[in-house]
């Protein structure tokens, strides 16, 4: 956030407005991007793969930091294996290669499986800032049903672009069924 | 939910191009078997013209069958992605009713591959111990069988199939799914017996259990790579172009990729277990695809036909466009016939003296056999609707990944 905005609306997070159905959500994001604001958050019950389009989401990075984590894991578990079974404790099972490589390539995709699903989880928690115990969307009461069955969207104020009226205005034209402030 | 009106009749355009297309497979098809018989006829024996030919033969009529199984399986577990491809899988399907006639060459030539079935064979210890399956009248009857199987199944799904769409009533669709059930179970029961009657013989003292499931998926990866590169051609014209969305590519990108790792994963259990066990009699069939040169293009298969594809169908921007998940689909195509030979051509080399044997038959009767069935196939989708209108929950899988 920054502090010019904080200048300009000290107490006020955003405007918050309340859609009844899904696609009217979906409508009213993609306007918001198409008017310019970018710091502004759509909110849903359930995943809807259309929002990512409407807001133009293309931050791609868990998927990146995954196949990081697979890669650590594939090479990492076939090197434990091969390192337990040809240097720590050499031991020849009837005559096969010390190396054994068939035998190591279900440890070696177990440990990247569980690296990459690891990877995935912890990074999209840290850069999702999770845990989060307070966020200021919570203040207003009716953001309950986001769990539910309501739709919202909210444009907080530290968007360059945000202006208490006109951006008031701008949502109003957009057909919700209702308009809080959200306090921060 | 608006529904804007749409003409779901095929595009006068498209009907030229799906016949140029038939020509044009026609013809590689005639000059590939015309080829492939003039060359085999030259050599001293006829032995590498039906090896070649099996090469051929099973690549094509795996997909025919695949695409017999998928379209049941889609009839069970719903979805759009079944929607969208239900007309060309019928198609694909229909092809069986030619492809069941070329298991008759392969029997009447049976002595110049299945050596179990040769004088020299029967007398062998091991085979006479299997004599209550492997003989030649049973084998008969086996195919007869299979023939029957999928003459029937195809003929009552595509009947229904268009009734469906004629009468719309959900009585039919719900007939399509009670003979789907027991056809996917039966399909998977007769495709085992088949692939060891065809393939597993071809080698007749070496077993292994997961061969028929491996197969059959190798198969359906055949078919799903035919269809999703149908589909995107399909695509540039009515009424396939608005009822094709990224969405439909999406899933059926995703089961071109877990299909892809299926395939790897049963592969690699057989190899596993006969690494395992090390026993003189179940190595044989690893030997032989290790030794004398065979081990390069095994390693061409673990590369090209798993490593190369799991890669490029994990991003997500392939799978959901049009033009790279179409030329994914293909490379699989084209690299699945080195499978395919894989499982044919090494079984003939000898463990004490291997040496790999490349064939041009076995590039020509893939060609030969994959141009007829290509010309079939765009025949069979010139005639009725591209869309499956009769689908009970049509405008639904049209609109996929729409709220």
């Amino acid at each position: 956030m920054s502090s010019h905005a904080k200048e300009t609306a000290p107490s006020l997070y955003g405007l918050m407005a309340e859609f009844a159905t899904p696609t009217e959500l979906v409508v009213a994001a993609r306007r918001t991007r198409e008017a310019g604001f970018r710091k502004f958050d759509a909110f849903s019950p359930y995943p809807m793969h259309e929002l990512d389009e409407a807001m133009d989401l293309h931050d791609n990075r868990v998927a990146k930091f995954t196949f990081i984590g697979g890669l650590c894991g594939c090479v990492g578990g076939f090197s434990l294996a091969s390192w337990c079974a040809a240097v720590a404790y050499p031991l020849n099972i009837g005559g096969r290669p010390l190396i054994s490589v068939p035998m190591f390539i279900p440890v070696t995709f177990e440990c990247t499986i569980l690296l990459a699903g690891l990877t995935a989880a912890i990074s999209m928690l840290v850069m999702n800032g999770l845990p989060s115990p307070y966020h200021p969307v919570f203040n207003v009461d009716p953001f309950a049903g986001a769990s539910r069955s309501k739709f919202f969207l909210c444009i907080e104020s530290a968007d360059p672009k945000f202006d208490r009226h006109a951006t008031e205005n701008f949502l109003a034209g957009l057909n919700p069924s209702e308009i809080a402030e959200v306090a921060p | 939910m608006t529904t804007t009106e749409h003409s779901y009749e095929t595009a006068p355009a498209l009907i030229g191009t799906l016949r140029k297309a038939q020509n044009i497979a026609a013809m590689f098809g005639l000059l590939g078997i015309i080829v492939t018989i003039a060359l085999g006829l030259s050599q001293p024996t006829l032995d590498q013209f039906f090896r070649s030919y099996l090469v051929g033969f099973w690549y094509w009529f795996g997909a025919s069958a695949a695409c017999l199984l998928i379209l049941m399986t889609q009839y069970l577990t719903g979805g759009a992605w079944g929607f969208i491809i239900r007309k060309p899988l019928e198609a694909g399907a229909k092809t069986l009713y030619a492809m069941v006639f070329f298991f008759i060459p392969l029997l009447l030539g049976r002595e110049h591959i299945y050596w179990w079935t040769t004088k020299e064979g029967m007398a062998d210890k091991v085979i006479q111990a299997k004599n209550l399956y492997l003989n030649v009248p049973f084998l008969f009857g086996r195919t007869a069988i299979y023939a029957a199987f999928f003459i029937i199944m195809t003929y009552l799904l595509t009947k229904w199939s268009k009734e469906e769409e004629e009468t719309k009533s959900t009585k039919v669709s719900a007939r399509l799914e009670a003979l789907s059930a027991p056809g996917v179970l039966a399909f998977f029961i007769l495709m085992t017996f088949c692939a060891v009657d065809y393939l597993m013989t071809l080698e007749p003292h070496w077993y292994s259990t997961v061969y028929g499931f491996l197969t059959v998926i190798s198969w359906c990866l055949t078919a799903m790579c035919l269809m999703v590169a149908t589909i995107t051609l399909l695509a540039k014209e009515a009424p396939m172009d608005h009822g094709l969305k990224t969405k439909h590519l999406h899933d059926l990108g995703k089961l071109m990729f877990a299909l892809t790792m299926l395939w790897a994963y049963l592969q690699f259990s057989q190899l596993l277990i006969t690494w395992s066990g090390n026993l003189p009699e179940e190595i044989v069939w690893y030997i032989k695809r290790w030794n004398g040169g065979y081990g390069w293009v095994s390693l061409i298969l673990l590369i090209g036909h798993f490593a190369l594809p799991f890669l490029m169908l994990l991003q997500q921007s392939v799978k959901k466009n049009a033009k790279t998940i179409a030329m994914v689909a293909i490379y699989i195509l084209i690299v699945h016939v080195v499978d395919v030979y894989m499982m044919v051509e090494p079984n003939f080399t000898k463990v004490s003296d291997p040496h790999i044997s490349i064939s041009i038959l076995d590039i020509t009767a893939p060609i030969g056999f994959g141009g007829l069935w290509l010309a079939l196939f765009f025949h069979n989708l010139q005639s009725g609707s591209l869309l499956a209108l009769g689908a009970p929950d049509f405008h639904k899988a049209l609109n996929h990944g729409k709220h």
